[in-house]
């Protein structure tokens, strides 16, 4: 068994190797090193409207945001009347495009639609596609800014410069190389229709009424591109409902290495890019060893509680009982007996083999499970909602914490949020008010960090714990129990981490206008995440800006040997505890009504 | 050897009576918990259940009002609505929940209290005594001190006490000071100079001073010591503010999670009835709400919460057991991100004055001729160098080749022939010397003064001369010539005497992460010579006031923090300067209201003992709030599984302390968390142990004793209770 191993190894190897070239280059196009044709520099020098201070940074970056919102909205709004819409797809529910906005917007890709039925070309390419470029890009830029800070440079940069060497240097390249190795391996590019195509077997999809076999419509369209970006930028929204698991997306093992690859590439990129920009490997290197700790631990987490675990819902189960307090019977107590179950002639050597594609071998599902939500990315190969129940813990907790490399830009920046609570904590425990990098932290900037620490817990418990208990949640959920409330849960997660996987069993897609049959809450569920999206993406972007802003505006502080050093083993515990611990005490009592009690109660649930 | 957890031990220049120091510090400690003390202090902690004054402790104001919550689900179920939890643990809930905001209430309290003991003992120097106050007619009247206004003038004689602060106009008086710094032996007090000022509440026990008053009555020092340590003016420092955010915020974090929790609860009694098939929800401790309550008290940081306010008091309060009168929190805090200290060599670094300790002859003499000659010129000579060249000379061996020499004990002044004449030293020849009755003229002096001398008397000088001064000088010392008429004799080797233990406090000041810099009035090579020896990182020679500003001001703009202490009126810009400026009690009022802490020892040294208090005082902070934090997951462990024993009782396998029963579990981890606030309140007025290891050694130890510690010890703490409790039947 030990084979399993090799994927996930193969993977981060790469990606670690890959990711110091691709990290330098980030730093030399973000810093502005790079000399672009001339008539490329007129564009990038039209757009430069100046230094700017971390106010007017921000100021930026919302108001482009709010253009970007309105036109994505404009797009779908619009779609029966736009071009590129061979298949003649109609307007989707108001709700449903005001999630979608804001989910391609804040790139989350949480997808309350599926793309090839309800979405045209146009939509896809100048929507999806488009949206893809540039919010990843947006999150670079944040981060870019929140660098220059932290130096202490007197500007923050400019937004739109930085965007455009985001979008044009970085992704448009990037994607390019990427789109031409996926289609090498299969993945079709086409502005064609749906392709209509007899059955191999006569009548395989049914027949006419007039008794004539009906023909297969396969989907087609300009996957090779979404699908490139798609992975590189963190955003997870695939052409096809099923994501990464169709095989138009991800034909064979090799795109699904390649697609895993570019999951994370960027994310760990942008710590060497830190390193660079701060002139500071050291401690760059501290951050990327406790990220690639914390990777690695919920890889094999997953792989050995999904890959080396078997199905529990289909194994023999012995007869348990429990005595449970119960004051409304007479004897206070109340005997709970679960019945003993027989297994199921299932062969298990392999593992948990639900929901996985077996193309892409046995391990490729939980250990993608792992990079997609350590990352804010979202896309998938195999379906969340059918890992082990223990399994399910590694997406959960990924997006929980949100810092494991995390998404474009955004990812780093949380982990600076847990980086200045743990700084603060153990900066006072060496005797001095702390401070990072050279920089004092004190009363302005701990307020903005617990801000954006704040919110994750909240936009995530809050609405989870709404709709669990109301109809809202509990007539949406497919599976009873634990895992209905895995359910419930996992969007919320997905949608404040801006993560956009779906644990999927969830009636939470209305489709289109006309939809005469929507999921019963599905504007429920369409206006919650969206909102939850939103302050999701942006108050943990806005805070730490403004944290930088005040950071590099304090004089700095000469490193002394009673200075806790940020780039030592030391230091990186603090950090790794500092995310354990945080998170722990967060999301304990979710992770124990979800996945923890799915796996410790009866299996399969409710017989 | 050299006590190195008391700074100022060492021995100054009236020899500090170390033992007396000690015991009376002591004394001072030993009533932590002194019973008088401890009834002040749970007064006050009832009294500071008020709402309005509780709001004040963000962390405790929730604690209270979910404790309020609590007592009224109670007195609901005592009225009869049904409740799926028996009275006797809601009871039990409600006192626990409650001591737990009393428990936090009196550690401030215990706090505040110690620092008022403090204050009245210092107030009873405070009393109202008989001012004579010098009319402008130069009539004297007698008023009562707390009349005294700001710029009047008071006579005081031998016997009296001096009525307010003030700087002396006339006279030298040696004055008892014993009343605020416990030191017994007299200090001299004289007008002008750096050593006029003078503190309200001291005797003067010989002759007559006028004083004129610097601080009315109220406003001296004392009294806005007083007023700091009482608590009632103080102010919450920035780095308290900074952590109190935090810890508002954490709170809001666990409000956040626990709220949640009673949807998350219901979901699961929801589908658990459908499982069931029972008619009615099954109720589980998850949607009770004194049990959720329960859990946020035991996850805000109640610990820290309840002893922030303590620390900071304590803070100021261990400030003052060193005898050091801060002007604000925020400098003690301040103290404790110090870079670099400003400390004046004599005094400090080394004892008093420089002392004579070679004779190098020159020419036909030999040592015991020359030391004889320096030990004639030197007969008169009463200061510290001139005494020590005679010692230096008494305790030659004897020299055979130039005959018998009387012995040691023999009294210099029998050697003087009768007749002779003392020359004394005058800033124009810069020499003192002796003229003897048969002719001889003595001269001892500064190198170019006594060479001047020679050459006006036509003598020569040996070739060698000008090296044998620079080799002297070059090694830190100082160089005497002594001559005898036009001849020369040799040189005195005068030299600055280390304090014991220095080099060992500056290395142990380099691994906290401070540079030392000596501040002398020597020559550059000369104080080379004492900063290499004493192992100082940086040395200002030839200092004025202006050029330690100018050094304060260099370090500061690279971003440094610079303490500094200083005594004279030309010290006050640079203590004004410097972040922490201590100025000496000693010193001039000038100085006082310069710096932001007064010295009431006057020690040198001190300057250390205030680095290690503010940073003690922060890591308390950060330990206790690590741990505060740190001790959840163990609460989780307890609390989690009882709140969904009724309903998923599969959870169980999460209870790792096995404890007894659901409700036994709850009360265990309110109680552990309760109790664990007045068993921190000793490390949190005595400060966690500071040790000058540097900081990574230091973060280390500190995340294992309190960061690992904190994750441990409740874990241990909360089975133990949970195991009382059964032992004692106190749970069902």
């Amino acid at each position: 068994m030990w084979q399993i191993w090799i994927l996930p190894i193969l993977l981060m190897g790469t990606c670690v190797l890959l990711s110091i070239p691709v990290g330098l280059y980030l730093a030399w196009v973000m810093e502005g090193r790079y000399r672009a044709p001339r008539w490329v520099q007129r564009l990038e020098h039209w757009l430069n409207t100046g230094e700017q201070n971390w106010k007017q940074y921000s100021l930026a970056l919302l108001t482009f945001n709010v253009v970007i919102f309105l036109v994505g909205f404009a797009i779908l709004a619009l779609q029966p009347w736009l071009p590129l819409n061979p298949d003649g797809k109609k307007m989707l529910a108001p709700t449903t495009i005001f999630n979608t906005a804001c989910s391609f917007l804040t790139n989350t890709n949480l997808q309350h639609y599926a793309g090839e039925v309800h979405l045209s070309y146009f939509s896809q390419l100048f929507f999806i596609c488009w949206k893809q470029f540039v919010t990843p890009a947006i999150g670079l830029c944040a981060l870019v800014a929140i660098l220059r800070g932290l130096r202490g440079d007197p500007h923050m940069g400019n937004f739109y410069v930085d965007l455009w060497r985001g979008v044009v240097y970085v992704f448009l390249p990037l994607a390019f190389v990427v789109a031409i190795l996926l289609m090498v391996t299969g993945v079709p590019m086409t502005l064609e229709g749906n392709a209509t195509v007899p059955t191999l077997e006569p009548g395989a999809m049914g027949t006419t009424p007039e008794g004539s076999p009906v023909q297969q419509e396969i989907a087609r369209g300009p996957v090779a591109a979404i699908v490139a970006i798609k992975q590189l930028g963190t955003n997870g929204g695939g052409f096809f409902g099923t994501n990464s698991c169709h095989p138009y997306e991800n034909p064979n093992s090799w795109s699904s290495f390649l697609s895993c690859l570019c999951i994370i590439l960027i994310p760990m990129a942008s710590l060497v890019m830190f390193g660079k920009m701060l002139n500071n490997f050291k401690h760059a290197a501290v951050i990327f060893g406790v990220m690639f700790v914390l990777s690695a631990a919920t890889v094999i987490w997953a792989i050995y509680h999904d890959s080396l675990a078997p199905n529990p819902g289909l194994l023999a189960h012995a007869e348990r009982s429990y005595d449970i307090p119960d004051p409304t019977s007479a004897e206070q107590e109340r005997r709970l007996t679960l019945p003993a179950m027989a297994g199921l002639p299932v062969d298990q050597s392999l593992g948990n083999l639900e929901g996985k594609e077996l193309r892409f071998g046995t391990s490729a599902g939980p250990t993608w499970a792992a990079f997609t939500t350590n990352t804010s990315n979202g896309s998938v190969n195999a379906m969340h909602d059918s890992l082990n129940p223990l399994a399910g813990l590694t997406p959960l907790g990924g997006m929980w914490l949100n810092c494991i490399w995390g998404g474009v830009g955004v990812g780093l920046i949380n982990f600076l949020i847990y980086l200045v609570v743990g700084v603060f904590l153990a900066g006072l425990m060496v005797g001095r008010t702390p401070e990072y990098l050279g920089k004092k932290v004190e009363a302005r900037e701990m307020k903005l960090a617990m801000l954006a620490l704040l919110i994750h817990p909240l936009l995530i418990l809050g609405p989870a714990g709404v709709f669990a208990a109301s109809d809202w949640g509990l007539r949406s959920m497919n599976n009873p129990s634990a895992h209905g409330f895995s359910e419930v849960l996992y969007e919320f997660s997905s949608a404040s981490a801006n993560n956009g996987s779906g644990f999927e069993g969830l009636a939470d897609t209305y489709g289109f206008n006309a939809n005469e049959n929507p999921g019963p809450f599905a504007i429920q569920w369409d206006l919650a995440t969206g909102l939850v999206m939103l302050i999701g993406r942006f108050v943990p972007i806005i805070a730490p800006l403004a944290i930088a802003g005040s950071l590099a505006a304090k004089k700095p502080t000469p490193f002394t040997s009673g200075t806790m050093r940020t780039d030592t083993i030391t230091f990186g515990f603090v950090l790794l505890g500092t995310v354990l611990l945080v998170g722990a005490l967060l999301f304990l009592p979710a992770a124990v009504l979800g996945p923890l009690a799915e796996h410790f109660g009866p299996l399969p649930f409710g017989g | 050897m050299v006590n190195t957890t008391v700074p100022g031990s060492s021995a100054g220049e009236i020899p500090t009576p170390e033992q007396l120091k000690l015991t009376r510090r002591a004394s001072r400690r030993s009533g932590l918990f002194a019973p008088e003390l401890m009834r002040a202090a749970f007064k006050q902690s009832l009294i500071m259940l008020r709402p309005d004054i509780q709001w004040k402790n963000p962390v405790m104001f929730v604690v209270e009002i979910g404790t309020i919550l609590s007592i009224v689900a109670t007195l609901a179920t005592m009225l009869g609505y049904q409740s799926q939890v028996r009275i006797t643990y809601l009871l039990a809930l409600d006192v626990w929940l409650f001591l737990t905001v009393l428990f936090a209430n009196f550690a401030t309290a215990l706090a505040e209290a110690r620092g008022k003991a403090q204050a009245d003992s210092l107030r009873k120097t405070r009393r109202e005594t008989l001012a004579h106050r010098l009319k402008d007619n130069g009539d004297v009247e007698e008023v009562g001190s707390s009349s005294l206004q700001k710029g009047d003038r008071v006579v005081v004689t031998a016997g009296q006490v001096i009525p307010g602060d003030g700087e002396i106009l006339e006279g030298v008086a040696s004055v008892d000071e014993s009343a605020i710094t416990g030191e017994s032996a007299p200090v001299i007090r004289e007008a002008g100079g750096d050593r006029s000022g003078v503190t309200g509440g001291t005797r003067v026990l010989s002759d007559r001073i006028v004083v004129r008053i610097t601080a009315g009555a109220g406003h001296s020092f004392l009294d806005r010591m007083i007023a700091l340590v009482e608590g009632a003016t103080r102010q919450r420092t920035p780095n308290e503010i900074a952590l109190s955010l935090v810890l508002s915020a954490f709170t809001l974090i666990f409000l956040i999670v626990t709220v949640a929790l009673w949807p998350m609860a219901r979901n699961a009694e929801l589908y658990m009835k459908d499982y069931l098939g029972t008619p009615r929800p099954v109720a589980s401790l998850g949607t009770d709400i004194p049990t959720l309550v329960a859990l946020l008290v035991c996850l805000i940081p109640t610990t820290i919460g309840a002893l922030l306010a303590a620390i900071g008091i304590a803070g100021m309060d261990r400030a003052l057991r060193a005898n050091i009168l801060a002007k604000s929190g925020k400098a003690v805090e301040v103290a404790g991100d110090i870079d670099t200290l400003l400390l004046d060599k004599t005094g400090t670094i080394t004892v008093g004055n420089r002392r004579a300790t070679q004779f190098i002859a020159v020419g036909d003499y030999t040592v015991l001729q020359l030391g004889e000659l320096a030990a004639l010129a030197s007969v008169a000579d009463q200061t510290p160098e001139g005494k020590s060249i005679v010692e230096l000379y008494l305790k030659q061996p004897p020299d055979n080749s130039s005959g018998p020499r009387s012995v040691s004990s023999v009294r210099l002044e029998t050697m003087v022939p009768p007749g002779s004449r003392f020359i004394e030293f005058t800033a124009q020849t810069r020499m003192s010397g002796i003229d003897l009755n048969d002719g001889r003229s003595i001269r001892k002096g500064a190198p170019d003064a006594v060479i001047k001398h020679i050459q006006q008397l036509q003598g020569t000088l040996p070739e060698r001369l000008a090296q044998q001064v620079e080799a002297v000088a070059s090694r830190g010392a100082t160089p005497l010539l002594v001559c005898e008429g036009n001849k020369l004799a040799g040189l005195v080797v005068l030299e600055d005497v280390l304090k014991p233990g220095m080099r060992e406090r500056f290395e142990r000041l380099r691994r906290m992460g401070l540079r030392t810099v000596m501040v002398t009035g020597d020559n550059p090579l000369t104080a080379k010579a004492i900063a290499e020896q004493a192992g100082v990182d940086d040395y200002i020679a030839q200092a004025t006031p202006e050029a330690k500003l100018a050094y304060i001001r260099k370090e500061q703009a690279a971003g440094k923090l610079v303490a500094m202490m200083g005594d004279g009126t030309n010290d006050a810009p640079a203590l004004a300067q410097a972040d922490v400026g201590v100025a000496m009690n000693s010193g001039t009022q000038a100085a006082k209201e310069a710096g932001n802490m007064v010295d009431l020892d006057s020690d040198p040294t001190k300057l250390i003992e205030v680095v290690e208090i503010g940073k003690q005082l922060l890591m308390t902070r950060g330990a206790l709030t690590t741990f505060s934090i740190a001790n959840d997951l163990a609460k989780y462990f307890a609390i989690v599984p009882a709140l969904f024993a009724a309903t998923l009782p599969w959870l169980k396998t999460f209870d790792v302390m096995n404890l007894h029963s659901a409700t036994s579990a709850i009360l265990s981890a309110v109680i552990f968390n309760a109790i664990i606030i007045p068993l921190l309140i000793p490390i949190a007025l005595k400060g966690v142990t500071y040790r000058p290891v540097g900081a990574d050694a230091l973060l280390r130890r500190n995340l294992l004793l309190w960061g690992l510690g904190g994750v441990i010890v409740p874990f241990v703490g909360i089975k133990l209770i949970d195991v009382a409790l059964v032992t004692l039947h106190l749970v069902s």
